[in-house]
Parts: structure tokens; sequence; C-alpha cells
């Protein structure tokens, strides 16, 4: 019973997280290496607004997401509109070089030590019990809770909302999209955004859970092969993804090696580019268009 | 490999004339003057510098390698720290288990480099692109977590330890000797790069980056080549991880991690994609920036505050360089030079004629 409830917390931070590769790639084909640390950064901002706004954690907590929103839209405006129309490849480099730097400036800013953006807030985090025996914390319980409602929000959004019918027409074709009078620009500049926001709320739960550091860039990447395995132009596919993902990984570790937490995903990932490269519910011809 | 077309004066009338390296009496004294500085150089520089010089020519044998792969046979890789690692991982552990003496641990390396460049560069055959560097940084970890597993297996969860290798019944462990040795690695790595890049594979390599379908219409064996370009580049890589372990003398899992893989595509880019000499250059630039960087700092006022998180401050720089680069100079420093000299070649004109202009 614990074990699912591993599964269920995990799968949702990977999904959560996944999201934010899904709808970039899916928008504007560009896979961003730099949401990790895109996600760690949101965490630290709520870290200094916590700080300022000490004994309003909600007020805190708006006031960072509002922060990496307006990160996520400042990259795509000074950062990836100069990348549109190069190399593919040019592109995801140009997102590690971001990361790289957000690494640097999130030590030069913050300092490397683990810290604790709960107890800054004056939060608890309780552990509940639930039927069966088994037991999730607070922050676990809202972070399955945010996923599901992020996830609900973001597919109604890309299904029904003006906006979001534009931004699946221009990943579909941008060439047509911009003829029929949708500023791709504005509609990239959205993706980050939402997608910065996605990975922020992700950022800051698993900070208040477990405590930030550097090691959250890892999380970050670890959630990039959930996003594949689905299929990275799919958000329903990136929650299968994720819980296979997360699945393999909390059995593994509990039945074979600990050591194993930091490969099984990647190991996943190969299995599943050696079977199906364009993933669960990706759309074949995307791998030609890479 | 596409030569640039001279001033004047220089005419090339046979393939055997195109195909030499070393084409005008100049380029020859000018190489000569460059072996003598290169021979002469750690009997005149300081120790410090002299191990700066090392580590830019281990630098190198890894950034031409990079480049084979991805600059010229154009198959991107991620997992170039996982490569490294496993020569280094292999050099170590056949070390430590049997004593094996460093001329043979060389070649092993080079095998197991063999080896893995055949499992990173199966997934090329049938991906491209980001699902490529996707796969390759995949076997990274892969990579890392059995060197990891290995290291706490066996006890030795700080590193394994290496003694220097024994040459002549001698040790080697003057920062002079291990310059001329790292020196010899760069320059054969060099002339295989420049030798391979002139031959049948080469010019195949080309074709496929250019175009795949073109190149197995041409009859061009395209799996077959790819494979070869993940092979040699994998076994020159892990060569340079083994030199390593030994010029270090200690072979640690956090030495090679996601970051090293990401300076070496630097190096690539930063250097100029597609070109040799670009490695080289973005090799040396790559080596030499952190320390450039601590220099800087150290000419600024109030820089004492950020002594303790100089690496992040090395980290942050390097992100906006590379950014810098990516933005402003996709062509990299080989791009640089090539617009230097052509302004010199040209001038006092600014342009080149349009007719039988030829980029």
């Amino acid at each position: 019973m614990q074990l699912a409830v591993n599964i269920a917390v995990l799968a949702s931070i990977y999904a959560l997280i996944a999201c934010g590769y899904v709808l970039i790639y899916r928008v504007s084909r560009v896979l961003n290496l730099a949401h990790g640390e895109l996600m760690m950064l949101a965490a630290y901002l709520l870290l200094t607004t916590a700080s300022s706004f000490a004994g309003h954690p909600l007020f805190a907590i708006s006031a960072a997401i509002g922060l990496s929103i307006l990160v996520g839209a400042m990259v795509y405006l000074f950062l990836m509109r100069k990348m549109t129309g190069e190399m593919a490849l040019a592109a995801v480099l140009a997102t590690v070089a971001l990361g790289v730097l957000l690494r640097g400036i999130t030590v030069i800013v913050w300092s490397a030590q683990q810290q604790y953006p709960a107890t800054a807030l004056g939060l608890v985090n309780p552990s509940i019990a639930l039927p069966g025996g088994a037991r999730i914390s607070l922050c676990g319980a809202l972070l399955v809770a945010c996923t599901a409602v992020a996830y609900g929000s973001l597919l109604a959004f890309l299904r029904f909302g003006r906006w979001g019918v534009r931004m699946r027409a221009a990943g579909q074709s941008p060439l047509l999209a911009a003829q029929r009078g949708i500023n791709l620009h504005a509609i990239y500049a959205i993706a980050w955004s939402l997608s910065t926001f996605t990975g922020a709320m992700a950022g800051m739960l698993i900070a208040l859970d477990s405590g930030l550091g550097q090691t959250m860039t890892i999380i970050g990447l670890k959630a990039f092969p959930a996003a594949l395995v689905g299929g990275l132009d799919s958000l329903a596919g990136a929650l299968a993804g994720s819980l296979i993902v997360a699945a393999a990984e909390v059995l593994l570790i509990h039945y074979v090696d600990p050591l194993l937490s930091e490969v099984v995903p990647f190991l996943v990932l190969i299995a599943m580019l050696v079977v199906r490269p364009w993933g669960l519910f990706g759309t074949r011809e995307e791998l030609d268009r890479v | 490999m596409s030569r640039l077309p001279r001033a004047s004066g220089h005419f090339r009338t046979s393939y055997a004339q195109d195909f030499r390296l070393i084409q005008t009496p100049l380029e020859r004294r000018w190489l000569a003057a460059l072996l003598v500085a290169l021979l002469t150089f750690p009997f005149i520089a300081s120790p410090f510098l002299t191990d700066l010089a090392s580590q830019a020519l281990l630098a190198m044998v890894g950034a031409m390698a990079l480049m084979l792969l991805t600059g010229f046979a154009g198959q991107v890789s991620l997992g170039h720290a996982g490569l490294l690692a496993a020569g280094a991982f292999t050099a170590g552990i056949l070390f430590r288990e049997t004593g094996a003496p460093f001329w043979m641990t060389l070649p092993a390396a080079a095998l197991v480099g063999a080896f893995l460049g055949v499992v990173f560069g199966l997934p090329s055959l049938r991906l491209r692109g980001l699902y490529l560097a996707v796969s390759t940084l995949a076997l990274h970890f892969l990579v890392a977590y059995v060197g990891g597993e290995y290291e706490s297996k066996r006890g030795f969860s700080t590193g394994i330890v290496i003694d220097p290798p024994v040459i002549a019944g001698k040790a080697v462990t003057d920062p002079r000797a291990w310059y001329f040795i790292l020196l010899t690695a760069a320059v054969l790595t060099l002339l295989v790069c420049l030798n391979l890049l002139r031959s049948r594979s080469g010019r195949a390599w080309a074709a496929i980056r250019a175009n795949e379908t073109v190149a197995e219409a041409l009859g061009i064996g395209v799996a077959a080549n790819k494979l070869l370009a993940f092979v040699i580049s994998s076994m020159l890589t892990s060569l340079a991880g083994a030199l390593f372990a030994y010029y270090r003398g200690f072979v640690s899992v956090e030495a090679f991690s996601l970051f090293l893989s990401i300076q070496y595509v630097a190096m690539i880019i930063i250097g100029g994609m597609g070109s040799v000499l670009g490695a080289i250059l973005g090799a040396v630039f790559v080596t030499l920036f952190p320390y450039l960087i601590e220099a800087v700092m150290q000419l600024l006022p109030g820089a004492g505050a950020y002594a303790g998180v100089m690496f992040a401050v090395n980290y942050a720089a390097f992100g906006v360089v590379m950014i810098l680069f990516l933005v402003l100079e996709p062509q990299g420093l080989v791009g640089i030079w090539r617009r230097v000299q052509t302004y010199f070649l040209l001038w006092p004109f600014k342009h080149k004629p349009v007719a039988g202009a030829r980029r």
C-alpha cells in the first residue's frame, strides 16, 4: 500500500514537471533542458518571498509563482526568440547553457546549502494516515492534487481555449498558423510561461516537502524520460509515462537496489527509444522532423 | 575537407595536391615555428602554466573526437563524459584489480571505448538529432551509474587512486614529462582526425551529415559509416579518459558529471562546428576560461565576497559565454578567425568580388 502511495506521489512529481517539457516541445519543437533549473529557480524565489512576506505564506507563494511566470516569459523574449529558425539542436544547447547559467546564479545568490522554505514560511508538513496503513505527507497529497488540477486545466485549455487552439495550431504548422494571423511570438512566450508555471509549482512543492538544494535539477532531468516515454508531443502521454517511470523507479529501488534511483528513468528511456522512439502516444512522423 | 580558396598564386592542379596536409612553404615554416614553440614551452613556462597547457592538450583530444562525431559526421552526442568515464574507469579498475601497466590499460580503454561506441552508436541507426542526443544522454547516466556502483561495492567510495605510469623504469610525475606525453597524444589525434577526414570515410561522413538519403543513394553505407564514426570517436575519447585518469592519479565518478559533457559540447560550439581547428581553439578556451574568470574577478573590487562561490561564478559566466556564442557567433572562434583572415586577404577591399565568389 505504501508503495502505491509512493508511486502516486513520484508519478505526480514527474507528471507535473514533464508537462512543462511537453508544452514547450509541442508548441515550438524545442527541448527545454533548463526545465529543472527553472523549477529550482522558482523554489529559490519562494525562499526570498517567504522572508520578505513573513507570516503570509499564501501571499509569498503567489508572489513567487508570479515571478517565475515572468521569468519564463523573459527566457523566451531574451533568449529563445533569438534561437527561432536556428537548428533545433542550437536551441537545445541554448537551454543547456541557460541551465548552467541559472545553476551558477542560484548558488551565488542563495548559496549551495540545503535550505527549507517550509520553515521559512512557517508551514508544517504533517504526515496523513491513509486507509490501508499507508502514510502520505501533506505536501505529497497537495502534489497529487496539483498535478490533477494542472493536467485537467491544461487539457481543457488546449482543447477549448482560444489561445489553446492557437497553441496547437502553432505546434502543428508554424507557417500556416502565422499566415492565419496567429502571433507566434506571443504563443511561444505563453508556452514558456505556462511551462515555467507548472515547473514552478512542482519545484515549490518539492522544496516544501523535502528541502531545496542543487539536487533539484536532477529531479527535473529525471522527469524528462517520463515526457519522452509518453511521447514528447502528448500531454496525456506524459501522464502515462510518468506513471510508468515512477512505478519502475519505486519498485526497483524497493526490491533491487536503492542506488538505482538515479538511473532507472534513463533505463526506461533507453528501452523506450529502442522499442518505440516516438513514445506511447506521440506522433510517429515527429522523428523525422527533428 | 573543404579548403578556403587562396588569395592568389597557389593553384592546386591535381587531387594529390589538393589532399596534401601542408600546402605551401609558408605553411610549412609556420608549422615548424609552432612546433618549436610547443616543444620549448615547458622549459620556459612555470609549472603552473605547463599544467594548464597539459590540461588543454588533454581536452583537445576529447574535443577533436567529439568534433569528428558531431561536427563532421553530424551525430549529436551529449554523453561524452560517459565515454571519458569509461576510459578512466577501465584504466583505474584494471590497475586496481590486476596491477596492469599503462601500456596494457590504454589499449584496454580503447577497446572498451570501441565497444561503447557501438552501444552509443546503435541508436543513431534509428534516431536522429534531438532523440539521438537524448539517447546518448541516457547512456551517459548508465555508464556513470556502473562506475559509481563499482566504486561503492569495492569500497573505493571516494575514488580509485592510480599510480603514475612507468616509462623506461621511471615513474612519470614531472609536469614537463606529462606535457610531452599529452602533446604527443594531441598531435597523434590531430593526425588521425585530419587523415580520416581526407579519406573515404571522411567524405562519407560529410555526405551523411549533409543528407542521409542522398548519401545512401550515392552508395555510401550510412549505417556502417555512422557506427564507424561513433567507434573511432569513442575510442579516442576513451583513451583521453584513461590519460586523464593517469594524469590526475585518481578516478572518481564525480569528475564525470553531465557538466563535463556540456563542457565538451561547448568546446566544439565555441570553437566552431565542422572544423578541427575549432575543436583545438575551443578546448583551449574552455580549459583556460575558469582561470581567466578568476583573474578577472581578482581585479574587480569587492571580489572577496565571491571567493567562496567561485565555482558558481564560473558556472554563470560559462553559461553566459555559451549563450553569447550560440546567439551572436554560431560559427565560433573559427568564424572570427576566418573573418579576420578574409579582412586581410581582401584589404583594401571590403567584400569579395561577386563573380566566382565561393564560400
